[in-house]
């Protein structure tokens, strides 16, 4: 990707979909779609082209979910539609009317206990901005639950999809290797 | 992204039904055509985003049934058009053909893998950075007649097979080789009727017209990929090479199959090469170059270098000639090596 990736960049900047006028979207009308976010039901009206990123952050509020690249290029959009792990910048809100997704903010117990990932991340000093965490997070939770997390070979293969600039690398997989013991044992 | 209308399609009839009243004339390709099918959208929406596919309706096929099975025929293996690459590449009946579960594996991501689907993959495009910014002019591809920027320019990561003065982009996928290499046939729906393409007539050399990419019309959907059962499955590998050890493109790739007699001599080889050419790339003559031989050192030398024997290197591609032979001559070591 190296040299795309930079080219990409620059366009990707903040290109978002927010509520749009008829005119705006040549005319295509707004389509329905109900998501169901965290357990929560959500219909939205939407233009077509929004993705199930924007419509996580500028529509329904849910701002954990990160926008990198918003070209497949970084991971740190992912979220789990029907527990898989997918990037939702690549992905239209349209294409999971009616799956569930699992954000970041659904993560946590109803009492706001931290799941074990995200524990683990803070005990192991797993990042540093923050920025590409939250994607980190759903991706490692997904890499122990498709059980790709037994080797921390296994483990960097598995989550080269998530890319961290801060270069956490090293305490991501440690955060993983402590993560899926208390996940095995729950 | 350009405002577009969104259709989903329950069965492959209103799909294509759909794309009919938006499809291009015939003799222009599918990807420019008005109405367009979306499936994993990992190329579609990267590329509408970067304004280079352009279509003003899109036809979500994720939810046809049936179009997403594995199955084992009687001929040997069926793969669904709207499987997904994760899902194919680790079920259990992939184990007889590993150079197609591994060429998945080794492609893209886990999160890009669990949406990118079998059709949609063999139809990605190519990762020419001409060709993915429109504010370059010159792109052949992208707006025919208008020049190729890469010819002196960036063109690192451009084929050196296949390629013709019009247009050097690589194609860039993975699984693509190994269904070529095993002789795959493709299963095409059309209004009215079904037809079955030997998978290497479904892409097209650049030539005068690098912008017709394959031999699909605009109102044709992939139902199916057939892969035939041979002796030569088990044996065989997929090797990429690329600038990282993983998430990254070919730089050089080979699926190689190979079919040994008792002593270790090659009854039947099957070559495929990625990274290095304009379409997924056979090489035949180097398959008949192996027969009757021991696959030894040299044997595996000289196949590589015959397979690389019309390669047109341009200023900043030169190294994947030999990076190409070396991939080759390597996998062909190892394919030739495995217990099976
Ligand atoms: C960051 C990144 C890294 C990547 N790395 C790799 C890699 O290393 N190796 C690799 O091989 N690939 C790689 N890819 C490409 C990826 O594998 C493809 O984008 C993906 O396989 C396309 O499948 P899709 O289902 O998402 O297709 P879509 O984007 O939905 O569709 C692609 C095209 O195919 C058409 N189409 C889809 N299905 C059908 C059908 N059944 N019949 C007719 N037409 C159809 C669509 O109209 C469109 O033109 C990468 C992609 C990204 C973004
Ligand atoms: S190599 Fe092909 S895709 Fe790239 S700029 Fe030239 S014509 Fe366009
Ligand atoms: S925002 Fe970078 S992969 Fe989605
Ligand atoms: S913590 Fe800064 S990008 Fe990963």
């Amino acid at each position: 990707m190296s040299s795309a990736a930079l080219s990409v960049a620059k366009e990707a900047a903040a290109e978002t979909t927010p509520p749009s006028s008829a005119a705006e979207r040549g005319g295509a009308p707004l389509a329905n779609v109900s998501l169901e976010i965290n357990g929560r039901t959500y219909p939205l009206a939407l233009d077509p082209r929004t993705t199930l990123l924007d419509a996580l952050r500028e529509h329904v509020g849910l701002t954990g979910t990160k926008k990198g690249c918003d070209h497949g290029q970084c991971g740190a959009c992912t979220v789990l539609v029907d527990g898989r792990r997918v990037l939702s910048c690549l992905t239209l809100a349209l294409m999971a009317d009616g799956e569930s997704v699992t954000t970041i903010e659904g993560l946590a117990g109803p009492d706001g206990a931290l799941h074990p990932m995200q524990q683990a991340f803070i005990d192991k000093d797993a990042f540093q901005c923050g920025y590409c965490t939250p994607g980190q997070i759903m991706s490692a939770v997904a890499c122990v639950e498709e059980g790709h997390a037994n080797t921390d070979a296994e483990i960097r293969e598995y989550m080269s999809g998530n890319l961290c600039r801060c270069a956490a690398y090293p305490n991501i997989v440690a955060a993983i290797n402590q993560a899926k013991h208390e996940l095995k044992r729950a | 992204m350009r405002p577009f209308i969104y259709h989903r399609a329950t069965s492959d009839s209103a799909a294509l039904q759909t794309v009919i009243g938006g499809a291009a004339p015939r003799d222009q390709p599918p990807t420019s055509a008005r109405a367009q099918f979306i499936a994993g959208g990992t190329t579609m929406l990267d590329l509408m985003k970067l304004d280079v596919m352009r279509p003003s309706e899109v036809i979500d096929i994720n939810r046809i049934a049936g179009l997403d099975q594995v199955e084992k025929t009687p001929d040997g293996l069926r793969l669904g058009a709207l499987a997904r690459m994760a899902d194919v590449a680790r079920h259990p009946l992939l184990a007889d053909y590993p150079v197609i579960a591994q060429s998945l594996t080794l492609a893209a991501s886990p999160q890009l893998r669990n949406m990118a689907t079998l059709g949609g993959n063999v139809l990605q495009r190519t990762r020419c950075t001409y060709f993915r910014d429109p504010s370059w002019k010159a792109c052949n591809k992208r707006d025919p007649g208008s020049g190729c920027a890469a010819l002196d320019g960036f063109n690192r990561s451009h084929a050196v097979l296949g390629v013709s003065d019009h247009c050097i982009a690589t194609y860039p996928g993975d699984f693509a080789q190994a269904l070529i290499a095993l002789d795959a046939l493709v299963e095409i729906r059309r209004q009215g009727g079904e037809r079955v393409l030997a998978f290497a007539d479904l892409h097209r050399k650049p030539g005068d017209r690098p912008d017709i990419e394959t031999a699909l019309a605009p109102d044709e959907l992939i139902a199916a990929f057939r892969v035939p059962a041979a002796p030569w499955t088990r044996r065989s590998l997929y090797l990429k090479i690329r600038d990282r050890q993983s998430y990254e493109f070919a730089l050089a790739s080979a699926a190689v199959a190979l079919d040994l007699a008792g002593d270790g001599a090659v009854r039947q080889a099957r070559i495929a090469l990625g990274g290095v050419a304009t379409v997924p790339w056979r090489a035949r003559e180097a398959e008949a170059a192996l027969v009757g031989h021991k696959v030894a050192d040299d044997v595996a030398q000289r196949a590589a270098e015959i397979a690389f024997r019309d390669a047109q290197p341009r200023r900043r591609n030169a190294f994947k000639v030999e990076l190409g032979r070396r991939a080759l001559q390597r996998a062909l070591l190892e394919t030739a090596s495995l217990e099976i």
